[in-house]
C-alpha cells in the first residue's frame, strides 16, 4: 500500500509536469490545427534560464529574496523570456507559412524544434547541465508509512495551482469563452469581436511560459538537465494531449495526470525499463475503442 | 438624412471566380431591406464582405460614412454592425448563456449593458432563459436559430445583418422568427436581411434587391417586387405554380 501510494504521488509529479507541457500543444492545436513541435523545446529552453538565474545569481537572489523567493523569480524569468521566444518563433516560423496549409506549418515546427534544441546546445554545451544542490532543500518528511521530500509537496502544489489557474481562465472567463469559440469556428468568433491576434498572442506566451515554468520545476526535481530533454518530455505531453483529447484542455490536464500515473505504476509493479512500453500500449488502446481521447466527446451538430 | 449604411459598386472575387461583380445598395436607418436571390448568387457573400470576414477587391461600404473596406471583421463589431451568420454557427460545446457573453464581447467592459442586453434577448426568446445553462449543440435548430439572433443582438448592434434565418427551420417556427425579427426592428436596429424566402422577406421589408450571379438584378420597394411579374415567377412560385396541373 504505500508503495502504491509513494508511486501516486510520483506519478501525479511527473504527471502534473506532462500536463503543463501538454496544455502548451493543446491550446496552440486547437486554435490552429498545428502540432507544434517546438513546444518541448520551449520546456527546454525554460529549465536552461531558470539554471543560469539559479547558478550565476543564487548568492544574490538568496540574500535578496530569500530560497523560495529565488525559485519563484527563477520560474518567473524563465517564464517571460520563454514567452517572448513563442511569440518570436509564431511570428517568424508559423504565420509566414499558415497560407500555404497545414503540413508546411507542421515541417516548419520540426524546423523550429532543431533549431531551439541547437540553439542551447551552442549556448550551454552538449554535456549534462546540473540545477545547483546547494538551493533545494532535501528535507525528507514521514507521512504515516509514507516518505516524500517538501520539494515534491512544493512542486506538486505548484502544478496544481498553475492547472487550476488555467482551468479558470478557460473555462470560466469571457476570454477563455474566446478562445475556446475560436477554435470551434476562427470566422463566427471574429464575428463576435474577438481579435484572433490576441488569441494567438495569449496561446503562444501562455504556453510557452507554462512549459518554461515546468521546465524549471523539472530541473529543481530530478536536478539534470539536457539539451535534448525536450523531445521526451514533448513526446510524453503530446501523448497526454491525445490521450485526452487533443484540443480539449481540460482533457490534456487529466491526459497527463493518468499518464504520470500509469507510467509510475507501471514502472513499479512491472518493469520500470518497460513503462514507456505500458504508457503507449494505453495510448494505443484508447485510440482504438475512443479515437477521440478520452475527453474528445464532440456534441452532435443538429442541422 | 444620410443613410446607415451605403455599399457602392462592391467587387468580391474567391481567386478567380467573381463572387460579386458590382454591387450597390443603401440602408436608411430604422428600415428592414431584404437581399433575394438563388443559391449561389452572392448573397452571403455580400453580407460577409460587410462584415470583413472577405476582403473587397474593389468599391466601398460606408457606415455612418465611416470607409468599412479595411476595417478587420473585430473591429465591424465595435463600429455597430452584427451579423447571424449563415446556418447559424452556434459555439456548439460553449453553454447557451457564454454564446451570448460572446455576443457581447464587443462591450465586455460594460457590464451592466451586457446584461441589459441579455435580458432583452430574453424577453424576445424566452426559450433561451430556460436552456441557458445547456451546451448550445444541444439545442432544437430553431432554438440555435433563437440563440444565433440573440448572440448578434448582444452588441447591442445598430444594424443587424441576417442571413438565412428561416433555413431549415418548420414553417411554424419560420412564422415566429419573422414576427420577432420585425419586432427586433421596432425597437430600434436596422436589419439586412438576406432569404430564400422571398415571400416571408418582403412582407417585412421596405426595400429589396434581387441578385443573380453576383450582379443585382432588380430592386425597389418590396411593393414593386411582390407584384414584378418576373419576380413572381422566379422567388414567389407565381405563376409556375398556378399553373400547374396534376397529370
Amino acid at each position: 500500500m504505500e508503495v502504491f501510494l509513494e508511486q501516486l504521488i510520483n506519478g501525479l509529479t511527473i504527471g502534473s509536469f506532462y500536463a503543463l507541457i501538454a496544455l502548451g500543444y493543446s491550446m496552440v492545436y486547437g486554435i490552429l490545427k498545428l502540432i507544434n513541435f517546438a513546444h518541448g523545446d520551449f520546456f527546454t529552453l525554460g529549465s536552461y534560464v531558470g539554471y543560469t538565474f539559479l547558478v550565476f545569481g543564487s548568492s544574490f537572489i538568496t540574500a535578496h529574496f530569500g530560497l523560495w523567493g529565488g525559485l519563484m523569480a527563477a520560474m518567473i524569468i524563465a517564464a517571460v523570456c520563454v514567452a517572448v521566444v513563442g511569440v518570436v518563433v509564431e511570428r517568424a516560423a508559423y504565420r509566414p507559412i499558415y497560407p500555404a496549409g497545414r503540413l508546411p506549418a507542421v515541417v516548419s515546427a520540426l524546423g523550429a524544434s532543431i533549431f531551439i534544441q541547437n540553439a542551447i546546445m551552442v549556448i550551454w554545451g552538449p554535456r549534462y547541465q546540473a540545477y545547483p544542490a546547494s538551493l533545494i532543500p532535501n528535507i525528507h518528511i514521514q507521512l504515516g508509512g509514507l516518505h516524500i521530500t517538501v520539494l515534491q509537496i512544493v512542486i506538486l502544489t505548484m502544478s496544481f495551482m498553475l492547472l487550476g489557474i488555467l482551468y479558470w481562465i478557460i473555462q470560466k472567463t469571457t476570454f477563455g469563452a474566446a478562445i475556446r469559440a475560436t477554435a470551434l469556428d476562427k470566422d463566427t468568433a471574429s464575428l463576435m469581436g474577438i481579435d484572433f491576434n490576441k488569441v494567438i498572442f495569449f496561446i503562444f506566451t501562455l504556453g510557452p511560459a507554462l512549459g518554461a515554468i515546468t521546465g524549471v520545476m523539472v530541473g529543481m526535481y530530478y536536478r539534470q538537465i539536457s539539451f535534448t530533454m525536450g523531445w521526451n518530455y514533448g513526446l510524453k505531453a503530446f501523448t497526454a494531449t491525445i490521450l485526452g483529447g487533443i484540443g480539449n484542455l481540460p482533457g490534456a490536464m487529466f491526459g497527463g495526470l493518468i499518464l504520470g500515473v500509469l507510467e509510475m505504476l507501471g514502472a513499479a509493479y512491472i518493469s520500470a525499463a518497460w513503462k514507456d512500453v505500458f504508457v503507449f500500449l494505453i495510448l494505443i488502446m484508447v485510440l482504438i475503442f475512443r479515437p477521440t481521447g478520452l475527453f474528445g466527446e464532440k456534441v452532435a451538430e443538429k442541422v | 438624412m444620410a443613410p446607415l449604411l451605403v455599399v457602392e459598386n462592391l467587387h468580391v472575387s474567391y481567386g478567380a471566380v467573381e463572387a460579386l461583380k458590382g454591387i450597390s445598395l443603401y440602408l436608411d436607418e430604422g428600415e428592414i431591406a431584404c437581399v433575394l436571390g438563388a443559391n449561389g448568387a452572392g448573397k452571403s457573400t455580400l453580407l460577409k464582405a460587410i462584415s470583413g470576414l472577405i476582403p473587397i477587391t474593389k468599391g466601398k461600404v460606408f457606415f455612418k460614412r465611416d470607409e468599412l473596406n479595411h476595417v478587420p471583421s473585430y473591429e465591424i463589431v465595435e463600429k455597430g454592425i452584427s451579423q447571424s451568420p449563415e446556418g447559424r454557427k452556434v459555439f456548439s460545446t460553449l453553454t447557451v448563456e457564454e454564446n451570448l457573453n460572446l455576443g457581447g464581447y464587443s462591450r465586455r467592459r460594460y457590464k451592466n449593458e451586457i446584461n441589459e442586453a441579455k435580458e432583452r434577448v430574453f424577453v424576445l426568446f424566452p426559450i433561451l432563459s430556460k436552456r441557458r445553462r445547456q451546451l448550445a449543440g444541444t439545442l432544437s435548430g430553431g432554438e440555435q436559430q433563437m440563440l444565433a439572433i440573440g448572440r448578434a443582438l448582444m452588441s447591442s448592434p445598430q444594424l443587424l445583418l441576417l442571413d438565412e434565418p428561416s433555413l431549415g427551420l418548420a414553417p411554424i417556427l419560420v412564422n415566429q422568427i419573422f414576427d420577432i425579427i420585425r419586432e427586433i426592428n421596432q425597437q430600434g436596429t436596422t436589419i439586412l436581411l438576406v432569404e430564400q424566402n422571398a415571400h416571408k422577406a418582403l412582407g417585412i421589408a421596405r426595400n429589396g434587391y434581387v441578385l443573380e450571379n453576383g450582379a443585382l438584378s432588380t430592386s425597389g420597394s418590396a411593393e414593386e417586387l411582390t407584384s414584378n411579374q418576373k419576380i413572381q415567377e422566379a422567388y414567389l412560385g407565381g405563376t409556375a405554380l398556378k399553373n400547374y396541373r396534376k397529370p
